[in-house]
């Protein structure tokens, strides 16, 4: 490009100073006009409510009138660790939630997917169908289960009862059973996860299945040696996915245990108090410890960072990408 | 060759009487498994119909179950849904929500990917760096300190809380319309720079117009996100006036007495507009989605 506003006098400078000139500079600011509303936001909605978080995590804060505030440094922290046995707990159920559904989940999803891969008329109505309760809202599942798990009128204790099982459970009423019940409701809508399985499956180069019939390999070792490896990404991002749901688990829960006179938020003995409903319980339910529950939410940032952590570790280990090869 | 073409000709062998018979059963055994797994999904969408069409004289869940609407088609449940228990008006308040989000978000999303795709500035691939974390970080976590900010500007119990936040751009977003952008040729700003074209109006009359398909997504997308939010409308809004479908819903769950048949209809009312988003924007939001996996 060449620039004839450019004085005799420039010459004498770097080369590389004319190459920002007049265009480049008007560029660079138009840019950054454009940019404002996500510095604006930046600013707004993300670094001063993380400061402030910081801040009152550090403090006695509640949401009650007349309360005031006092600076308390690392108490709420203490006390959570040393004394607050429902936080273990909710750790507990969150972790027990993640063991029993994650592998559950990513393999139904999985199944469901390699049976929609099937060359066939109609797959796309399948498709269709199974992917319908990923959709919709958490809360209108919620809605809807909160019947279908009625121990007395509900249709799944009916089919129970039809294959024979005698004292089927009282699901969100039992302790025991209040968190199976949660994981049939979650089941519903595992065609989410097979959606993307699908996308996995359909990215795989056919060549490498023809080669594999050539040398005569079965299903099952086409399988182990080309759709898991080639499915390996898909299986990390589903299962990231699934440990951050895990940790953020609310809106449902909320439909299914608030006035249900089985023990409130929480479920019966509460066998269904996952993390954020803790928290939102905390700061929201009433009493208005903003204070600590900013604490626990501080918590969360930290257990999910180490997680994500984790599970990219294993990723290095187990993921296949293709570049690799 | 032929050794290793030998299994594969065995096996041949055995289905040669019946050369498609494994083909037919195989067929058969697929078909069968989604039809099992659509009817796990559908059974109860019928159930909920036919609670929700049920007068409030017939009792609304019966032993043993009803799976579609045979006996009554009493419409009304859906009216009283409507007008008694005001269903019109919540519907009207998140219609109201996903306006401002989906325009918001729109806007913005695309105004921040636009440099990102096609402008050359310094510090750009930090910035994006910057984007992409922001993506990765659950806002959850930041509830408490946004409330309290919303809380002492005097915005609890309004919209603004659910709404503004969108107009400063969602990483999501960002990168997915920045990615699209990408893929339009460059000579088009070149040529339009030519001609005199300002930055402002390469971005709004020759880029926007060409980015249709990927704002349909995201507006698909937000629509979803808004629609079903069920957390944010929970903690802002006291004023039962002002609730969303997604939180009178769950309100009237709890209170006691409540009609479910009246219940079952204001879910469907709920997850029918939903649906109808769904089933005409499939392909695009499949494909996003599939995408954003395949990204991971």
């Amino acid at each position: 490009m060449s620039m004839p506003s450019q004085q005799l006098g420039d010459q004498a400078k770097p080369p590389v100073r004319p190459r920002r000139s007049v265009a480049a500079m008007k560029e660079e600011r138009a840019a950054f006009l454009f940019l404002t509303p996500w510095f604006a936001g930046l600013l707004l909605f993300l670094v001063i409510p993380l400061g402030y978080a910081v801040y009152i995590s550090m403090t006695d804060r509640r949401l009650i009138s007349g309360a005031r505030t006092h600076f308390i440094g690392l108490d709420n922290y203490v006390y959570m660790f040393t004394k607050d046995g429902l936080f273990y707990h909710s750790l507990y159920i969150t972790a027990k939630w993640l063991v029993l559904t994650t592998p559950l989940f990513l393999a139904a999803g999985l199944v469901i997917s390699l049976f929609l891969n099937q060359k066939y008329f109609g797959m796309n109505v399948f498709r269709t169908i199974l992917y319908i309760p990923a959709v919709v809202s958490g809360v209108a599942v919620a809605v809807l289960w909160l019947q279908l798990l009625n121990p007395e009128q509900g249709a799944v204790n009916y089919l129970l009862i039809k294959l024979g099982v005698d004292n089927p459970p009282f699901w969100l009423a039992d302790p025991t059973w209040a968190m199976p019940a949660v994981i049939l409701m979650q089941l519903w809508t595992v065609g989410g996860y097979a959606i993307i399985y699908l996308a996995g499956l359909q990215n795989i180069p056919p060549h490498l299945y023809e080669a594999a019939s050539i040398d005569g390999a079965r299903a099952w070792e086409k399988f182990r040696y080309i759709t898991l490896p080639m499915l390996s990404p898909t299986i990390f991002f589903l299962a990231l996915n699934a440990v951050i749901d895990a940790l953020l688990f609310f809106g449902p829960l909320f439909v299914l245990t608030v006035g249900r006179g089985v023990g409130g938020l929480g479920g019966p003995e509460n066998s269904l108090l996952f993390y954020m409903v803790y928290l939102y319980d905390v700061a929201f339910g009433g009493q208005g410890f903003m204070g600590y529950g900013t604490a626990l939410a501080m918590i969360l940032v930290i257990i999910g960072v180490v997680l994500v952590f984790i599970l990219m570790k294993l990723e290095r280990r187990f993921v296949f990408y293709e570049s690799e090869q | 060759m032929s050794q290793i073409a030998q299994p594969a000709e065995e096996r041949k062998g055995i289905s040669q009487r019946f050369p498609r018979l494994p083909r037919i059963l195989h067929a058969v055994f697929v078909y069968g498994v989604l039809i099992l797994a659509s009817l796990f999904i559908l059974l109860p969408v019928g159930w909920m119909l036919t609670a929700a069409l049920k007068p409030d004289t017939a009792p609304v869940f019966t032993f043993p179950p009803e799976w579609l609407p045979t006996q009554y088609w009493h419409w009304q449940t859906f009216r009283d849904a409507f007008f008694q228990q005001e269903f019109i008006r919540y519907t009207a308040n998140s219609a109201f929500l996903v306006v401002m989000t989906v325009t918001g978000v729109v806007l913005s999303s695309s105004l921040i990917a636009f440099p990102f795709a096609r402008l050359q500035f310094r510090g750009k691939n930090v910035l994006f760096t910057l984007v992409l974390a922001t993506m990765l970080l659950p806002v959850d976590v930041l509830l408490i300190p946004q409330f309290l900010l919303f809380y002492e500007i005097g915005w609890y119990g309004t919209y603004y809380p659910l709404w503004v936040p969108s107009f400063t751009g969602e990483a999501f977003f960002i990168f997915l319309i920045r990615q699209y952008m990408r893929s339009i040729p460059i000579e088009l700003d070149e040529a339009a720079r030519v001609d005199g074209a300002g930055y402002w109006t390469i971005y709004w009359r020759i880029i926007m117009p060409l980015c249709v398909p990927v704002l349909t997504v995201t507006a698909v997308f937000q629509f979803l996100a808004t629609w079903n939010d069920f957390l944010g409308p929970l903690i802002y809004l006291d004023d039962p006036e002002k609730f969303t479908v997604a939180l009178a819903l769950a309100a009237m769950v709890q209170r006691v007495g409540t009609e479910w048949n009246e219940v079952m209809a204001a879910n469907l009312i709920f997850i029918i507009p939903v649906l109808v988003i769904y089933f005409f924007a499939q392909d695009k939001l499949i494909g996003g989605i599939a995408n954003v996996g395949l990204k991971g």
